[in-house]
């Protein structure tokens, strides 16, 4: 390594520290590789056994111009050796690779954070970019910080020429490798992880697997030997559960459970998809597991994907299509129809901002409206919503044991959030995983298409294919029992009860909603889907500060849980923060009539810790 | 039926993952036996007819094609059960409810997709898409172009009636330019589509047009349709005696049919009229019709049919000739060879599995980065 330019100084002058958590924000143009940096960090920070939650957050453009304050991409981590659940409120430590990295992203740093930036980058063109009027490492803007100034572009250059045979460009794309490597030593990662996997990604390309590990390592060296830091930082081993933990986003989470859900029903899997920001990830997963029997299906648009699912339902496989809220949009007539047809089917929402094409990369919660209430006529359909980026392996294979038992749609709303952050996942036995149950209609002298249970009101699934069951399904009115088209007033009256008692008879198969804490006192706070890491850490503080506040978190939300009118009735005050202009509040209102207080934040960005905790303590 | 132990799958049973429950016949828990197709001729006509009643208009030219496909069905030896008719939204589109077989009326413009998804999870399903001109190439217009570019080895008969009947009388996508319909009192100013031409562009494998009063030749086309494997199209001329009666007199009434309609046949070169002197010539890249014993031609002049052309130019040019410059063409236009969707979507899983073996859940859950916490 030929760059030193710092005089060199002893370890035994640098002291180490403590810390329980750390928040770090990885900022930078989006071609420097910011997601990436995050992501190897939180893999590194994972294996050596620390709890982590992730928030990747990046610009709808794929390239931006270069320094330009929309084509900044960030990537925020949070890790501890206590249990957390959310990415961390505010950044203690800021990398910002560029002016218009740090003019973004400045304001989340807390007080006194640790500010790292490539000088390099500080050009009178890209301070221009970012809207700079004067250099702000130079006009003493940066005070409260503690600012770490270093030429990365320049070191990581001077390390790498001559030792590689790429150009000055490519050379370059390296130095967020020397970045990390920085980060390694400030946090006392291990590099062996890191190493590991530039040496398979970059296998068939040697020079650039060379080129990123001589950055990494001499990133970690120059933290290590020159001045600058101080002091580094230990992290310790988080207190989890004993038992075998991966890494996991919500999107890599559902492809898997729905995936899982086909071997435990024994009903080979059919995605029909269009591709869509946020979910696109999903079809990518699963189109790569074709050794499980599942059929991938890229549609023309998100109505031939859909429509495309319910055909493969009607002949016995198990129908998914996934999107993000436009899409849904599209796809409502078509999920109307497998209402009236009484098929299984599970639709996939990965929430984005809306209306519209809204903010197409960041996070939202407003189609809880869209998938409750969202398609011409009664048209019922289940809704269910993972937690948390672990709780889609198995709010996944729920969707799909209800989508069978009953015979109906199942909208899964996972958001922005849940599907890019990446938390720890406790890796499940396959033994405890429920059995779903797929039963179909074998005798042709009993057969009637919509004769139902009567249990679950779920009519017969008969297959094509099966002697003797051909009948005719479609959107038009049935005929109870008979199936057959029926325009009769008292039968249309009677079947639209039936297809809603059907659904609300979901609440019989279904777990109550429990209650973190006390059940009754001064406030609930109310949550569903990715809302949970944050309003669950709040309630803990203040349970902790001896505050009277519980909460409780919906999967279900059509049906809601039949202890949910009971849960709500024990607190003077139910507050349900969204990302949302209040959605499910309304819905609670309406159902149970309570007087419940929207917490509303439609922002792109989940809740922070403190937020919940302030908009409580107005009610205490 | 029973869940698989461990999740573990593909024991045994080649190379599919789920053994042969890729298709639903031999799937240990469904209730499909392996059932042998009954012969041709075991099954009658009245084997295909459903017990609804049939509510189109009467003199509707619809009762012709349903009677031409329940005819035509005994003979094609596939087992009724195993027979799925997918319609979209329209007066044709009715048509599943009047088969005895399986059938899925869907939405307005989507049989395609629907059908799609129903081929793609059972391949030995014989899958047949009914539907209109509205229905096809308005409402449906995108899942037309893609679901015949994909191959799959669906039958798809398009009702051509030039008119919206079901929504009684506005002009479709195929109207004539001019027309005057209810929402177009002073004429219609869009010029119409061809369907034969956005099949060809689309890449269609097998390409058709009949005449529903035309008996004999509509149930050969769908004999054909049916026997090709890969997307088979077939445009029928259908008469809407309600909103657009005669519509295709002009060429197809019977007196006439002869001198205006010339009936294409693989191998055979294009006669037609009643005394069948005239037929159709190159003259460069255009077609002339010639008159054959006039200035020396002979019928080694004219343009032979071949179907099977991997170049579609010709059976383009075949579907742009119109009445009254040329004889309205029916008949097969095309029909190629070429590897069908959801045959490459096994094959692609057979080999996946055939490389690494089949999905192990347990190995899938455990990937990507994984630690242990004592």
């Amino acid at each position: 390594m030929s760059t030193v330019i710092e005089p060199p100084v002893s370890q035994a002058e640098k002291h180490v520290e403590e810390l329980d958590t750390v928040t770090i924000r990885f900022a930078g143009d989006s071609g420097d590789g910011m997601q990436l940096t995050g992501t190897q960090f939180t893999n590194t920070s994972a294996v050596v056994g620390n709890d982590i939650s992730t928030l990747p957050d990046f610009p709808a453009e794929i390239r931006a111009p270069a320094g330009s304050l929309p084509g900044v991409s960030g990537f925020q981590l949070n890790f501890s050796s206590q249990d957390i659940k959310t990415p961390g409120d505010q950044p203690n430590v800021l990398v910002a690779m560029n002016p218009a990295a740090l003019k973004v992203n400045l304001a989340d740093l807390e007080e006194g954070g640790t500010l790292i930036v490539n000088t390099d980058s500080f050009t009178p063109e890209n301070l221009k970019y970012a809207n700079y009027a004067t250099n702000p490492l130079e006009d003493n803007s940066l005070a409260g910080y503690r600012v770490h100034k270093l030429p990365i572009t320049t070191l990581n250059m001077n390390a790498l020429k001559g030792n590689v045979e790429l150009s000055r460009k490519e050379i370059d794309r390296s130095k967020n490798f020397f970045a990390l490597g920085v980060l390694y030593w400030l946090y006392d990662r291990p590099m062996e992880n890191t190493l590991n996997w530039i040496r398979a990604k970059f296998a068939k390309s040697p020079e650039l697997a060379k080129a990123n590990e001589i950055a990494l390592k001499t990133g970690y060296n120059f933290a290590d030997t020159t001045e600058v830091f101080t002091t580094h930082y230990t992290v310790k081993k988080a207190k989890i559960a004993p038992g075998k933990y991966r890494k996991i986003t919500g999107n890599e989470a559902t492809a898997i459970g729905f995936i899982t859900a086909s071997q435990l029903s024994g009903r080979p899997l059919f995605y029909g998809s269009y591709p869509i920001t946020p979910a696109s990830d999903i079809l990518h997963e699963l189109s790569r597991h074709k050794t499980f029997g599942v059929k991938t299906f890229q549609a023309e648009d998100e109505i031939a994907a859909v429509c495309a699912a319910i055909g493969a339902s009607f002949a016995g496989q198990i129908g998914l299509t996934g999107t993000s809220g436009p899409g849904v949009a599209l796809k409502q007539e078509a999920i109307g129809l497998a209402v009236m047809t009484e098929l299984p089917l599970v639709i996939i929402n990965v929430q984005r901002g809306g209306p519209s094409t809204g903010l197409p990369t960041k996070t939202e919660q407003a189609d809880l409206f869209q998938a409750v209430w969202g398609r011409n006529g009664e048209c019922p359909a289940i809704v269910i919503a993972p937690a948390t980026p672990a709780d889609c392996f198995h709010m996944a294979i729920e969707a799909v044991r209800l989508a069978f038992k009953y015979m109906s749609p199942v909208f899964y709303l996972s958001d922005g959030y849940l599907a890019n952050g990446a938390e720890p996942w406790a890796i499940p036995s396959i033994e405890s995983l429920p059995a779903i149950d797929v039963r179909f209609a074998k005798d042709p002298a009993t057969f009637m298409p919509y004769a139902r249970d009567p249990e679950t009101l779920a009519r017969p699934y008969a297959l094509p294919g099966t002697p003797g069951l051909e009948h005719r399904i479609g959107g038009i009115e049935k005929q109870h029992i008979t199936g057959n088209v029926n325009y009769d007033p008292e039968n249309h009256h009677l079947m639209v009860k039936l297809r809603q008692e059907k659904v609300d008879r979901v609440v019989n198969d279904i777990p109550p909603i429990e209650v973190m804490g006390e059940k009754s006192g001064k406030v609930l706070v109310l949550g569903w889907g990715s809302t949970y890491g944050s309003i669950t850490s709040a309630v803990e503080k203040m349970q902790h500060d001896g505050k009277s506040v519980s909460a409780a978190h919906l999967r279900h939300l059509n049906p809601f849980p039949r202890n949910l009118g009971e849960v709500l009735s024990g607190f003077e005050t139910v507050i349900v923060p969204e990302m949302n202009l209040g959605q499910l509040c309304t819905m609670i209102r309406a159902k149970f009539l309570v007087d419940a207080v929207p917490f509303s934040k439609v922002k792109g960005r989940p809740f922070q810790i403190r937020e919940i905790v302030r908009k409580v303590e107005e009610y205490l | 039926m029973s869940t698989q132990s461990n999740g573990h799958s593909g024991n045994g049973n080649g190379n599919k993952p789920f053994g042969e429950a890729v298709s639903v016949e031999s799937d240990a828990g469904s209730p499909v036996a392996g059932r042998i197709a009954p012969p041709p001729g075991e099954l009658k006509k009245a084997d295909f007819v459903s017990d609804q009643e049939v509510r189109w208009c009467p003199g509707c030219g619809d009762y012709a094609i349903l009677n031409n496909v329940q005819k035509v069905m005994p003979d094609l030896g596939i087992a009724r059960e195993k027979i799925v008719f997918v319609s979209g939204i329209g007066c044709s589109s009715r048509f599943p409810y009047y088969m005895n077989t399986y059938g899925f009326h869907g939405i307005h413009g989507r049989a395609p997709a629907i059908a799609t998804g129903i081929k793609c999870a059972n391949p030995e399903l014989s899958v047949w898409v009914i539907t209109g001109d509205g229905d096809a190439l308005s409402i449906g217009g995108n899942h037309f172009i893609h679901a015949i570019r994909r191959n799959l080895d669906i039958n798809y008969i398009l009702f051509n009636n030039r008119i919206y009947g079901l929504t009684k009388g506005q002009y479709s996508p195929t109207s004539e330019f001019g027309k005057k319909t209810k929402s177009t009192p002073s004429g219609t100013i869009d010029y119409p589509i061809n369907p034969l031409s956005l099949a060809i562009a689309s890449e269609s494998t097998f390409v058709a047009r009949s005449i529903d009063i035309d008996v004999k030749h509509l149930g050969a086309m769908v004999e054909a349709a049916a026997k090709h494997k890969g997307i088979s199209f077939i445009e029928v001329y259908q008469n809407c005696n309600i909103f657009n009666d005669n519509a295709f007199d002009y060429f197809a009434e019977r007196t006439v049919r002869p001198d205006r309609v010339l009936y294409l046949e693989h191998g055979k070169p294009m006669v037609f009229g009643k005394e069948r002197k005239q037929g159709i010539r190159m003259n460069g890249a255009h077609p002339e019709i010639v008159t054959i014993g006039e200035n020396g031609i002979t019928e080694n002049d004219l343009l032979v049919h071949d179907i099977h052309l991997t170049d579609p130019s010709v059976a383009f040019m075949l579907a742009r000739m119109e009445q009254p410059e040329f004889p309205q063409p029916v008949g097969i236009f095309r029909a190629i060879e070429r590897p069908t969707y959801e045959d490459m979507m096994e094959d692609q899983i057979e080999a996946a599995v055939a490389k690494i073996g089949p999905g192990n859940l347990e190995k899938l859950i455990n990937s990507g980065d994984t630690w242990v916490v004592e």
